[in-house]
């Protein structure tokens, strides 16, 4: 579905308008995502964070377009400037989004990746599901980003089964870049890895960044994660947006009560 | 373009204070009511004792802490003037990729990244970026870039006295006066128009200090305007026109 082009932010590659969520099951006035709004721009880095049960999470999974909002609207615009009402697509053509211009990276990397397959077929999914067929070509471009998460190509044939966990997260970040995705949403990618794993995934994140031009929206609990790597940031509370802003902002002079508690809980961030 | 010789910087009733919540929303003053004008080539230098509101002005400056009234009036190189107290997000993320530098006494990077691309970076966010559509082309491009990119650094660590041995060690084991050089050459790896320096040699020796100042020097020659702190007199006197006291 269009959008009147006067209604959308002609900048922006993502807009969330006023989008409310609540689970099935919650009472009527237990919102977990309420009134949120914030825009995306290109090249743009933006961390979601907030505490368990803020509902960044599921805020994430509703710009996905993997959870229906009870309200609201997510706005995509694509490369050539058309703004698609992500909900408003039919669940075909937000899959065909979803395979092509986005990628998702789950908290766990075992809900992102096909674990009874192999590494190199990990990577080749979503270039098939666009009809490359060719073996050798999947081979290669397996091989090529095997090296670019700084993963052993010997073991493109091995099962993400022997793989430990940053290596996982590294394989399922390649499975999603390489069709070069236009924006990528990320849920705790760093999260359970061990310090110095999460410290060089942070790095390979940030520098595929800054190569591919990608836009990311990172949900992290870590005010850390959001300094290094988002210039911007959203604060959740209670499905709330508190306070949002440029990350040293939020992080070094925040407004509300909420945020203010929340950094100065925090053990050097 | 703007590249004459007048204010860069103009600053009007400059307040800061802080609403403490966690304190029953105590107010804190920090900043009353401060003015003043930095030209292009020119360093003023702010002096008082710690405590006193000096770096809160530099953060203001940065927009890392939002002003809560006044005007700071900035002109940018090649765009028009622009009011930082009103500045959105964007307007910042822009700013600071391109015109406005900051160089605090705290180097905060990512941990495990090797030193020389810690400089490089500052460089590679400054270009513009160019909508390339292959990946080859995209990788070819980057690698040129970051190559350009860490040619400027080199050079920039070199003049700094870091050891060639360092640079491909992350910079989170060095010592004081080295991470601070660090700091300073990716303060200085963009041609700023507005630079702000927070004690930029405090832990430096004698030598590194000349070579501080030199740098401030030719900063100021390129026609860049400089708001700095500095403890050591003999720095302040050797680089700053003017002094706003702090008493």
């Amino acid at each position: 579905m269009l959008i009147d082009a006067t209604v959308a932010n002609a900048d922006a590659v993502l807009e969330a308008h006023s989008v409310s969520y609540r689970f099935g099951s919650a009472q009527a006035d237990r919102w977990a995502v309420r009134d949120a709004s914030f825009a995306l721009y290109p090249g743009e880095v933006l961390a979601i964070v907030g505490e368990s049960g803020s509902g960044k999470t599921t805020l994430l999974r509703a710009l996905a377009g993997r959870l229906a909002p009870n309200s609201g609207r997510v706005i995509y615009r694509t490369q050539d400037g058309t703004a698609l009402d992500v909900h408003a697509l039919s669940e075909r053509e937000r899959r065909l989004l979803a395979r092509t211009e986005w990628g998702f990276v789950e908290q766990h990397a075992s809900d992102g990746l096909r674990m009874n397959v192999s590494a190199g077929a990990n990577i080749g999914e979503r270039l098939m599901g666009q009809g490359e067929r060719q073996y050798a070509a999947l081979r290669t471009t397996g091989t090529h980003w095997m090296q670019r998460v700084e993963l052993d190509a010997a073991r493109i044939d091995d099962s993400p089964r022997q793989f430990s966990g940053g290596m996982r997260q590294r394989l399922q970040i390649a499975r999603n870049l390489v069709t070069r995705p236009r924006l990528v949403l990320m849920d705790e990618p760093t999260s359970g890895l061990d310090v110095s794993v999460q410290a060089r995934l942070l790095d390979l994140l940030r520098e595929l960044v800054t190569r591919m031009q990608l836009c990311a929206v990172i949900v992290t609990h870590d005010l850390g994660v959001a300094r290094l790597l988002a210039q911007r940031t959203v604060v959740m509370r209670d499905g709330r947006i508190v306070e949002q802003g440029l990350t040293d902002r939020v992080l070094d002079d925040p407004q509300d009560a909420y945020t203010q508690l929340l950094v100065s809980s925090v053990v050097n961030a | 373009m703007n590249s004459g010789m007048g204010p860069v910087l103009q600053v009007y009733n400059l307040s800061k204070r802080f609403t403490l919540h966690l304190r029953g929303g105590l107010q804190l003053p920090v900043l009353d009511g401060l003015s003043f004008t930095v030209n292009a080539g020119e360093c003023v230098a702010l002096v008082g004792p710690s405590g006193r509101g000096k770096s809160t002005v530099m953060k203001c400056l940065y927009g890392s802490y939002a002003a809560s009234s006044g005007e700071l009036w900035f002109t940018p190189r090649a765009r028009s003037r622009i009011d930082l107290a009103k500045a959105s997000a964007q307007e910042w993320i822009a700013l600071r990729r391109t015109d406005i530098a900051y160089v605090s006494q705290f180097l905060r990077v990512l941990p495990r990244v090797p030193t020389l691309d810690v400089v490089a970076h500052a460089w590679l966010d400054a270009q513009p970026t160019t909508a390339l559509d292959d990946d080859i082309a995209i990788g070819e491009a980057h690698q040129a870039a970051l190559g350009q990119a860490r040619r400027h650094a080199a050079d920039l660590l070199a003049r700094l006295n870091i050891p060639k041995a360092l640079w491909a060690l992350p910079p989170a084991t060095f010592s004081g006066g080295e991470q601070q050089r660090v700091n300073i050459a990716r303060g200085w790896m963009q041609p700023a128009r507005l630079l702000l320096l927070d004690e930029p040699t405090a832990s430096l020796d004698a030598v590194n200090r000349g070579v501080v100042v030199d740098l401030i020097r030719e900063a100021k020659i390129a026609g860049c305007a400089v708001v700095g702190i500095f403890h050591d007199e003999e720095v302040r006197a050797a680089v700053a026109e003017r002094c706003i006291a702090f008493p």
